[in-house]
């Protein structure tokens, strides 16, 4: 006789019109400053007027404006080096964008973009590279096309003495 | 794999500018020897290409992505303006006496442009001499050599389209040329190596493609 009603539940004490507390939105301030942490998260610069001497290794993006000598490693992560950016290091990076001015040895395992007015002096190891016109280079490129076994480089052939050119990959920090 | 695309080759009215043109100006000319340099460089696995002219991102993209090469490029331009305008050509034989760190008989094609032809006479048989040791047997060397005396400061940058077809953009030079060879003096330059090929273009330029003795 009695429908139950279904809409009624027992409980401790509420009344069957409240309803559960809805997921509270951020509010816009909030999301802001969020987007605002993740953005500066992802994007760090070193300045103009900073010197860095040694090894440099990081986990991000990184834009390098300042003077750094030794050693860039960014495995996974695209490094810049900016109009001001003067870099006597061996670089390794999954891109390497530039701008400034390095000199050494640059391998990336996606890219390597010389842009107008970028200088490069030094071997580049990449799958592929952009050079712009206007832009400096002077050294070798090597794609690593058609699967060239390294035992296969000629420079493995002549036991000729030679100044050293391609130190790749023995980086020598510079110690402060 | 063909590399060939086919393009309508567009002779200029007047190919020589004494100043930088753009890239919309490139005069475009035919090669008849480049073809068969870039069938000698392929012919070896990974090939290693010594380029002499200033750095061109279209010419790296192609003879790294499309040939597999591994490029070095010096450019040796550079380095005559350097001397012109330092007032010290006579040291330029010495820097192209140890100017190359490659190994002797390492390198499988050399491009040489037109950078002889920029060269004096004391220069131009040591590059020659250099050129020579760096090429491995069977190695080929493409040059060019002007057939007609020009008074323009102006060196170009060789820009490849194709096989078949290559863009010229002039670009400001401390001198000009300063010489114009004659076939056997050529020949006499480069005693270690042989002319497998000579054409002689409408636009007065002499394409030599050298190769070494295997």
């Amino acid at each position: 006789m009695w429908k139950r009603d279904e809409a009624v539940r027992p409980s401790g004490g509420q009344s069957p019109a409240a309803q559960p507390p809805a997921p509270v939105a951020p509010s816009a301030s909030v999301r802001s400053e969020a987007t605002h942490h993740h953005l500066e998260k992802d994007i760090v610069n070193i300045g103009k007027s900073v010197v860095i001497k040694g090894e440099l290794n990081g986990s991000e993006d990184l834009t390098i404006e300042g003077h750094v000598e030794g050693t860039i490693q960014l495995r996974d992560h695209v490094l810049t080096i900016g109009p001001n950016g003067r870099i006597k290091a061996q670089v390794f990076a999954k891109s390497v964008i530039v701008l400034g001015e390095v000199t050494g040895n640059v391998t990336a395992s996606d890219k390597v973009d010389i842009r107008d007015n970028g200088s490069v002096d030094g071997d580049i190891i990449a799958p592929r590279v952009a050079i712009a016109e206007g832009a400096h280079f002077r050294g070798s490129v090597d794609m690593q096309r058609k699967g060239a076994p390294a035992a296969a480089q000629p420079k493995a052939v002549q036991p000729q003495a030679v100044a050293p050119q391609q130190a790749q990959s023995s980086p020598q920090p510079v110690r402060a | 794999m063909g590399l060939l695309e086919r393009l309508a080759p567009r002779r200029s009215e007047d190919g020589r500018s004494d100043r930088e043109s753009t890239a919309a100006d490139d005069p475009v000319f035919v090669t008849k020897a480049l073809r068969k340099f870039l069938a000698a460089l392929t012919a070896h696995e990974s090939p290693v290409l010594l380029d002499l002219g200033p750095v061109v991102g279209s010419n790296v993209s192609f003879f790294g992505e499309q040939l597999g090469c591994k490029i070095f490029v010096e450019d040796l331009y550079a380095d005559i303006d350097r001397h012109v305008r330092g007032n010290k050509l006579e040291e330029l034989p010495a820097l192209l006496k140890k100017r190359f760190s490659q190994l002797s008989s390492s390198v499988d094609g050399i491009l040489a442009w037109d950078l002889i032809d920029y060269l004096d006479k004391a220069s131009a048989p040591v590059l020659a001499s250099e050129l020579t040791r760096l090429l491995r047997p069977d190695g080929a060397l493409l040059a060019f050599f002007g057939t007609v005396q020009s008074s323009e400061t102006q060196y170009t940058k060789y820009i490849i389209a194709d096989e078949q077809t290559l863009k010229h953009r002039n670009y400001p030079a401390a001198r000009g040329r300063q010489t114009i060879l004659l076939n056997r003096d050529i020949i006499r330059l480069f005693p270690g190596l042989r002319v497998s090929d000579s054409f002689l273009l409408k636009n007065n330029l002499r394409e030599i493609l050298f190769r070494k003795a295997e």
